[in-house]
């Protein structure tokens, strides 16, 4: 049977996040032939519509409203609803971010649905879909199928490749209006505080730094050799509690899940907790001054030395590379 | 101020994961409450310090979980409740475990509810959300500050690195993120009170739930490990030739920059 699926797009600094066109191909993937609607949702989002059509929507419904400017569970919650409403689809995907974390079970609990909660791979395609997600942080992973009612999935930035772009495709956009009301939630403010904005989660590269980097001034060339490759800085539980750097920045099995193409774990030693919050990156480097810290164990690539010493001339090898 | 704790008992971070006949193996492994829902407990005992009243723990699960809701009552938590699906139960997911809670909260009044944003070991962060929509009440994630005054609430919640600060109200359920407090250990007279206060097991029947009314709406059908990581090459020599090395192997090799 095809499958209407509705998947939710999420924009960042009035740019739509690849996350949500990682979400259009999974849509593709189990709607068996059927029709793929982006929904999009905030204070103003028409402009961003056709991105989606070209990453393989077939249309796109947009709700605009003052109150939709910052996401609350309950702005954005009552905008879905009234496009679920409207559309009825037999399948919903969003993106597991911290506002799809946040919405998605609310709109399970809701239509009394099941939720497969961020998903890493799809096998099969159709009603044969099966999702496979990580747990226990990736030290294991299991596949779940839908028992019943609607499917109801969020995926993991980063790991299902997006369809390629194709800029000649074309599609109705149509807009639904919400009187959004009852906000119970409001945000007050918001502080930015991420990297040069690639988030952690979405970053294709990130450069990690344990109790090696001895202080917060030393976490500067990390920063700097993961501006240089368009990532993102994350860190070992041992920074975070040595007060070096925040805890958002924490990756491990408290703390957060990250898959990038590569991974630099600069004087991290590799303690289990941290492993299972990177091993499933796809290249790993490691740096540690100790030739037996665990991080060795799972690195593709390692240097035995100061990661004061190996860092900038690593930032001065790579800038090399690049402008060449 | 009546207050619950929603907490799991989870693997120790510690613990290695095996796999058989489709299952992880948990003979012999350590148990401990799940990390986020300390801060949930820790939260909640700050928060009847503060504003007089009571703490709750809530746990579902089997007669083993009793250890982790005494640490909890350990902690400072007054009061515990354990949902013992054992005997009613064989397969549970988040759309049972949200409607289970939820069942034994919908006529408490509670004015704040705390859960961990994530369990370790399921990751997949669903109940606290469920619960809340289910009772009908606000409720925000991940949060990292939460303060308390009359019946309006100021948070902190983190958002991918970055901070809202949004204000709400009671009923509140918010789930918490690392950096909210710093949970306590359990002292000695509080493992001594612990075993003292009061514990009271519930089955369905006492929940007037139907077996077919928490149905799972999704079904695990394998649990696999992932392909072990070999070792690659740790890299010899002058260190600005490995750098070099290094950096050749990125661009030509694994093609990642």
């Amino acid at each position: 049977m095809s499958k209407k699926v509705l998947v939710l797009g999420e924009a960042r600094e009035g740019a739509l996040r690849n996350v949500s066109f990682e979400a259009i191909a999974a849509a593709k993937t189990v709607s068996g032939g059927g029709e793929v609607v982006g929904l999009l949702v905030g204070e103003s989002v028409q402009s961003l519509a056709e991105e989606l059509i070209q990453y393989g929507a077939d249309r796109v419904v947009t709700v605009e409203h003052p109150h939709l400017k910052h996401y609350t569970s309950d702005g954005y919650g009552q905008a879905f609803m009234a496009v679920y409403e409207q559309e009825k689809p037999d399948a919903v995907v969003f993106g597991h971010t911290a506002n799809g974390k946040d919405l998605a079970p609310k709109i399970a609990s809701k239509l009394g649905s099941g939720l497969i909660s961020d998903v890493t791979a799809i096998e099969g395609e159709g009603d044969e879909s099966l999702f496979v997600r990580p747990i226990y942080s990736g030290k294991a992973f299991e596949k779940v199928k839908n028992k019943e009612g609607l499917l109801f999935f969020t995926i993991r930035p980063n790991n299902i490749a997006p369809l390629e772009k194709d800029a000649s495709r074309t599609g109705e956009i149509s807009s639904v209006s919400v009187d959004i009301t009852n906000l119970r939630t409001i945000i007050k403010e918001v502080v930015r505080k991420s990297t040069e904005g690639v988030d952690l989660s979405e970053a294709k590269v990130v450069v990690a730094g344990g109790r090696g980097v001895k202080s917060a001034d030393g976490f500067k060339p990390l920063e700097e050799l993961a501006n240089l490759l368009g990532g993102a800085v994350g860190a070992s539980r041992g920074a975070c509690d040595a007060d070096y750097c925040d805890y958002s920045l924490q990756i491990g099995q408290t703390g957060k899940v990250v898959t990038p193409d590569l991974y630099i774990a600069a004087g991290i030693s590799g303690a289990i907790q941290h492993m299972a919050g990177m091993s499933n990156s796809k290249v790993i480097v490691a740096i540690n001054k100790d030739p037996e810290a665990n991080i060795f164990k799972v690195a593709d690539y390692g240097i035995v030395g100061d990661l004061f010493e190996v860092v900038p001339m690593m930032i001065e090898e790579i800038k090399k590379v690049q402008t060449n | 101020m009546n207050i619950y704790a929603l907490v799991k008992r989870t693997f120790d971070t510690e613990e290695k994961i095996a796999v058989s006949n489709g299952k992880i193996v948990d003979d012999g492994a350590e148990f401990i409450i799940n990390p986020y829902d300390e801060y949930a407990i820790e939260e909640a005992i700050q928060i009847r310090d503060e504003h007089g009243g009571e703490v709750t723990v809530i746990t579902i699960g089997d007669e083993e979980a009793e250890k982790q809701l005494r640490t909890a009552l350990a902690m400072g938590a007054d009061k515990a409740v354990l949902i013992n699906t054992e005997d009613d139960l064989d397969e549970m997911d988040e759309f049972t475990v949200a409607k289970l809670v939820a069942e034994y909260l919908k006529d408490k009044n509670a004015d704040v509810i705390l859960a961990g944003n994530v369990a370790i070991d399921g990751g997949s962060g669903q109940v606290g959300p469920r619960v809340a929509e289910l009772l009908g009440i606000n409720y925000v994630t991940t949060i990292t500050d939460l303060k308390i005054d009359g019946t309006s609430a100021k948070i902190i919640r983190d958002v991918e690195g970055d901070s809202e600060t949004i204000e709400t109200s009671l009923p509140l359920l918010v789930t918490a993120q690392q950096g909210l407090n710093e949970p306590r250990y359990p002292s000695l007279p509080g493992i001594m009170k612990a075993k003292k206060k009061p514990l009271e097991e519930l089955e369905l029947d006492d929940l007037d739930i139907d077996e077919d009314d928490v149905e799972p709406k999704t079904e695990t059908v394998e649990i696999f490990l992932p392909p072990a990581k070999e070792a690659g090459r740790v890299l010899e020599g002058d260190l600005a030739d490995q750098v070099k090395e290094l950096v050749n192997l990125l661009n030509k090799e694994a093609k990642v920059l």
